[in-house]
């Protein structure tokens, strides 16, 4: 049992003066998660990132609204990530009248609980970055990886329910990577082998995140030979398929990440248990594993897991150079860059185009595909671990470039030579 | 053999060890329980009402939000064994109990322990106590 102060047993138990049976409920919940986790006591926290918003069901909306009614509101900076609704065009989502219903209530009430309405899988682009050794509760995947590996603030994996609970409480479980000593890598992967061309590709950061998490699982990796290529956007989608594919939630690069100075420092100090040489053979059968199929018509293109970036909008506006696409084409984004799109009127050339931006949510959480049979090409490799299970397509993984000249087409055309 | 108690409860069922680690959110369908992650040896089987054996979890932080709507929906595994405590699935369990909701109880056992779970039916105790029954359920 973790060691509550009496503040926070007073909360928990009903009996604070200050504390309404919302933020009871969510002390309580906070408390036995310390308790399941081990944590000694609780830490207070400067921010959240809620992932519980997403509809997977009336019980999360029940939850939420229990929450509500009992007077719970955040006492941090807390962020939303996707719902199950575009709320900027309602029309993206065909999700059915009642689903729809229960999905937009559990929107609300999270709004209605003080959460800042981003709607985005991407908050530390969206404007929330905790500073460096802070301690936030964030919840999302890939937003924990990026938070702990690129910003270096300290979060674990917050499930959805312990992640607003801790927004409410104010407080998290001081455990596993809140404490500094198990931040530090164990073990090396060693990319300088790899030609310049592959680490400076785009295409190869999902490839190269789905290995790792397969290899790596809930461990930490410092990886050497990517100072100079991986940039926000790449570590970006890095950390999204390796949180897709293993448990990972903190990863260093040497001479990149805020805890990795160099390889020596992100070990610290000690030798590391493993060294493991990445070859163009073992990520040539991982960028395979990310395809499902083999079929080379393709129905649609879902780009935007994590949600994309103003500059990676602006790197598809250049590959379409005008060009009409023949099949639908997604590009997930938050409200952050669907606003900057809309103001400069490119919302309205992308459309023009063929690409239909969707805000707030993205293919792979809500039903927004036309079809539950097709094939779906994507350049993320969350999408692509997702994909299959979530929606009933298959998966064609290539780069941005292969998914605009397949969307041009809708024959795949992906280029190879990267890859030999 | 006897694991450690993590939410505490009995229970009674077929035991389903899964092959493979496994992503709730994404890998089983929160409204029938059935396992929809194509890459997974356990593809097209039910957790409900199973002694679920997971030799770890992984993926996304919202398998929390599957599990309580399982037991929601009245498709949830009868127990949870868990080969590595993992607080996100945990937490669904939690949350039902504070909803009032009728949760399951998990435990987690050790390695060797883990890995003597063979097919058939068990039986688990409140004190943690994990029996084998007969050999199929039914």
């Amino acid at each position: 049992m973790a060691n509550l102060s009496d503040d926070e047993r007073a909360i928990a138990s009903g009996v604070h003066p200050d504390a309404n049976a919302g933020a009871a409920m969510a002390m309580r919940i906070v408390a036995e998660s310390a308790r399941l986790l081990g944590a000694p006591h609780l830490i207070p926290i400067a921010s959240a990132h809620i992932d519980g918003c997403l509809y997977h069901g009336d019980s999360g909306t029940l939850f939420a609204e229990r929450l509500v009614a009992d007077g719970a509101r955040v006492r941090v900076t807390a962020t939303l990530n996707v719902g199950a609704l575009d709320l900027i065009r309602a029309r993206n989502v065909r999700l059915d009248g009642t689903k729809r219903a229960m999905a937009l209530r559990l929107m609300r009430a999270y709004e209605a609980m003080g959460c800042a309405p981003t709607w985005t899988c991407a908050p530390y682009q969206a404007g929330h970055r905790p500073a460096a050794g802070t301690d936030v509760a964030w919840g999302e995947s890939n937003a924990v990886a990026f938070c702990n590996s690129v910003l270096g603030a300290r979060t674990n994996r917050y499930g959805d329910f312990l992640d607003i609970a801790c927004a409410i409480a104010g407080r998290a479980p001081y455990c596993g990577l809140h404490v500094a000593g198990n931040r530090q890598a164990t073990f090396v992967i060693d990319v300088r082998g790899l030609s310049a061309g592959l680490r400076d590709a785009d295409v190869f950061y999902p490839a190269f995140g789905a290995w790792f998490g397969r290899e790596a699982g809930a461990d930490i990796a410092v990886i050497e030979g990517l100072e100079g290529f991986a940039t926000e956007d790449r570590l970006k989608a890095f950390g999204a398929a390796a949180a897709s594919s293993g448990a990972v939630a903190l990863f260093h690069v040497a001479g990149v990440t805020p805890e990795a100075a160099d390889a020596h420092a992100a070990l610290g100090g000690l030798p590391p248990q493993r060294r493991i040489v990445v070859t163009a053979a073992m990520l040539a059968s991982a960028r395979a594993g990310l395809s499902t199929t083999e079929a080379e018509a393709i129905d649609a293109v879902a780009i935007g897991s994590p949600h994309l970036s103003e500059p990676e909008f602006a790197a598809l506006e250049q590959l379409l150079g005008g060009r009409r696409l023949k099949i639908p084409f997604y590009a997930c984004t938050g409200r952050h860059v669907g606003r900057v799109l809309a103001a400069e009127g490119r919302a309205v050339r992308l459309e023009m185009q063929g690409v239909t931006i969707i805000c707030d949510t993205c293919v792979v959480v809500t039903p927004i595909l036309r079809d539950f049979a097709g094939v779906l090409m994507t350049n993320s490799g969350k999408f692509a671990h997702y994909a299959p299970g979530n929606t009933g397509y298959s998966v064609q993984y290539g780069s941005l470039a292969d998914c605009v000249e397949s969307a041009v087409t809708g024959r795949l055309a992906r280029a190879e030579a990267l890859w030999q | 053999m006897r694991g450690e108690v993590l939410m505490p409860g009995a229970a009674r069922g077929p035991l389903l060890k899964l092959g493979a680690p496994i992503s709730f959110w994404g890998g089983v369908d929160a409204a029938s329980g059935t396992i929809i992650d194509v890459r997974h040896p356990d593809h097209g089987r039910c957790v409900a009402g199973t002694i679920l054996a997971l030799p770890g979890t992984i993926g996304s932080s919202s398998s929390s939000s599957v599990i309580l709507e399982l037991i929601h929906k009245g498709c949830a595994p009868a127990a949870l064994i868990l080969a590595v405590p993992d607080a996100i699935l945990l937490l669904g369990l939690v949350v039902a109990v504070q909803m009032g909701w009728p949760s399951l109880p998990a435990l987690s056992l050790n390695e060797s322990d883990f890995a003597r779970l063979g097919e058939g039916s068990y039986i688990l105790g409140l004190d943690g106590r994990v029996e084998w029954e007969k050999a199929s359920y039914g």
